[in-house]
């Protein structure tokens, strides 16, 4: 695919901004266009937070998008908001932990990912938002992995260099079954 | 270096003032530009600049008034009732023929309004909200790498007009991300060069040269006159200079959008959008809103049918393509307000239900 545009929506303090961020920073090590656009505002841990970015081959226009590739719901309300707007045959990926409602979609590819439980796997529940990144990547394929460890590389230094190999972990924990 | 970097528009504008030699900043928080006055609050003092956290907008565009007069390179950055507040002081400026470059990361108003973005500024920047007959050189850049080469370029007309430069950006640039490449770091001015780099600047006489005088108040009817008749020469000669615009996809377009800043990416991809149906769109982008770019409109071809003002206020440049079109066609609005974006979808269903285009 040319364009992805990808929708990540959660409560704040779940790392949905970061996502994005680092999806975006690892397209442009790729050498793609991106765009990252978060929405902000009296945005707190708990309250909802979101971001929308897109990487492509070609320049981006607009960062604001009419609908998405990719839909990725941290929580029910973020499901219940942006599974819209999503394109038919879409990506809609379900953080399971925590949501406990079905989507309305049948038309699109729905992948449930229990980031929380699979980071408790790892003995690390701070890492779940890394699990719900790993699992957009694999399935979409809109990075490389190993451009998402470059990106930690970049971002984890010093001392908290020893924090990328559980990150790095967390990518792959999730079990994708291609369809 | 050639290297792209990820960064919020805010921090990016930021970076790319202090490349352009910026020692000096003031600044008070306020939403959606706080990143700029956080990274000037960090980075400034490391490049041996001074930040100061004034107590107010008011305070921040005197200090601004003051860091210029003694011939720094000064930047001061605001949301829009922030910048509503330093109105007063952009008068001055223009009265005192001060360099200083203000950045407006706007917002919905009018009051205090919203933090989301707006584009409702429009008249605030390119009419003035100040006193008395001025005009601030106005641009509005449409991605955040345009805002990074503005900034380098505002400084210049700065300097060269003796005027203040405000870059218009919203919410929505100051808060995003895109890859940008910086500019080459210049040195700054140094203290010991202002006098022969800016002869004007107060730096002191020492018995070696006639006093200078910066002041806005002239008592005598023909001295004002006369300070008037020079700067509107002044602006004139800006008026033939500084228009700039980008055409998209106009040679063949039936429907012209008018759109700048942030909308004008949205137009774009509504323009792909319609013509993947067959609708011939295109779009006109004032790049600076002061001078407006009349220039554009005479550059359309014969096969315009319409324009469309696309804006986030309830129609402000609207005027000036009304006035730029000259009763050649007629001008429509598509607007959103509050802080809501236009979708492209939106601006694609707005644009088939307009009357003119059924």
């Amino acid at each position: 695919m040319a364009v992805h545009k990808i929708i990540i929506a959660g409560f704040g303090g779940q790392g949905v901004m970061l996502i994005g961020q680092m999806l975006a920073y690892a397209g442009m090590l790729e050498g793609k266009e991106v765009t990252w656009m978060p929405s902000y505002g009296p945005e707190m841990r708990g309250g909802t937070a979101n971001c929308t970015v897109i990487i492509s081959d070609k320049e981006i226009s607009s960062p604001v998008v009419s609908s998405a590739t990719s839909v990725v719901a941290m929580n029910g309300p973020s499901l219940e908001k942006f599974e819209d707007l999503l394109i038919p045959g879409g990506d809609l990926f379900i953080n399971t932990s925590i949501i406990d409602i079905p989507s309305s979609r049948t038309d699109v590819e729905i992948h449930e990912v229990d980031c929380s439980g699979l980071a408790m796997e790892l003995k690390n529940d701070k890492v779940a938002n890394m699990v719900m990144m790993g699992a957009i990547a694999r399935v979409t394929g809109v990075v490389r992995l190993e451009s998402l460890e470059k990106v930690m590389e970049k971002n984890f230094q010093g001392k908290k260099a020893a924090l990328i190999p559980i990150n790095v972990k967390a990518l792959k924990v999730w079990k994708y079954r291609e369809k | 270096m050639t290297e792209k970097k990820l960064m919020k528009g805010n921090e990016a504008f930021a970076e790319a003032a202090l490349r352009n030699g910026c020692r000096f900043y003031f600044g008070y928080p306020i939403t959606p530009q706080n990143e700029l006055t956080e990274y000037m609050s960090r980075e400034l003092p490391l490049r041996g600049g001074s930040f100061v956290q004034a107590e107010s907008e008011l305070a921040a565009i005197n200090m601004a008034y003051g860091g210029a007069v003694s011939g720094g390179r000064v930047l001061i950055s605001s949301s829009s009732p922030g910048i509503a507040l330093m109105q007063e002081g952009i008068s001055f400026l223009c009265s005192t023929e001060l360099p200083v470059v203000l950045i407006n990361v706007s917002r919905g108003g009018p009051g205090i309004g919203t933090i989301q973005p707006g584009q409702a500024d429009y008249n605030q920047a390119t009419r003035g909200g100040g006193n008395g007959d001025y005009h601030v050189i106005v641009y509005a850049p449409s991605s955040i790498q345009e805002g990074v080469d503005l900034i380098g370029k505002a400084f210049e007309m700065a300097d060269l007009y003796r005027n203040p430069v405000m870059i218009l950006a919203d919410g929505m640039l100051g808060q995003m991300m895109e890859p940008v490449l910086l500019p080459e770091e210049k040195n700054p001015l140094r203290e010991e060069d202002i006098p022969s780099v800016k002869p004007w600047a107060l730096t002191g006489h020492k018995e070696k040269r006639p006093h200078n005088v910066i002041k806005s108040l002239f008592l005598v009817p023909e001295a004002l006159e006369k300070n008037l008749t020079r700067w509107y020469g002044k602006y004139q000669r800006a008026t033939e200079e500084l228009p700039e615009y980008e055409l998209y996809q106009t040679e063949d377009a039936e429907i012209i959008y008018v759109a700048y800043g942030s909308t004008a990416r949205i137009v774009k991809e509504s323009i792909q959008m319609l013509r993947e149906e067959g609708i011939k769109a295109g779009l006109v982008r004032p790049v600076s809103l002061w001078p407006f770019p009349e220039k554009a409109f005479e550059e359309l071809g014969p096969q315009v049918k319409n324009l469309i003002s696309v804006e986030l206020s309830m129609g402000q440049m609207i005027q000036d393509v009304k006035l730029a079109s000259a009763g050649r066609w007629p001008v429509s609005l598509i607007n959103k307000v509050g802080g809501i974006l236009l979708s492209p979808q939106d601006i694609v269903d707005e644009t088939k239900k307009l009357e003119v285009n059924r």
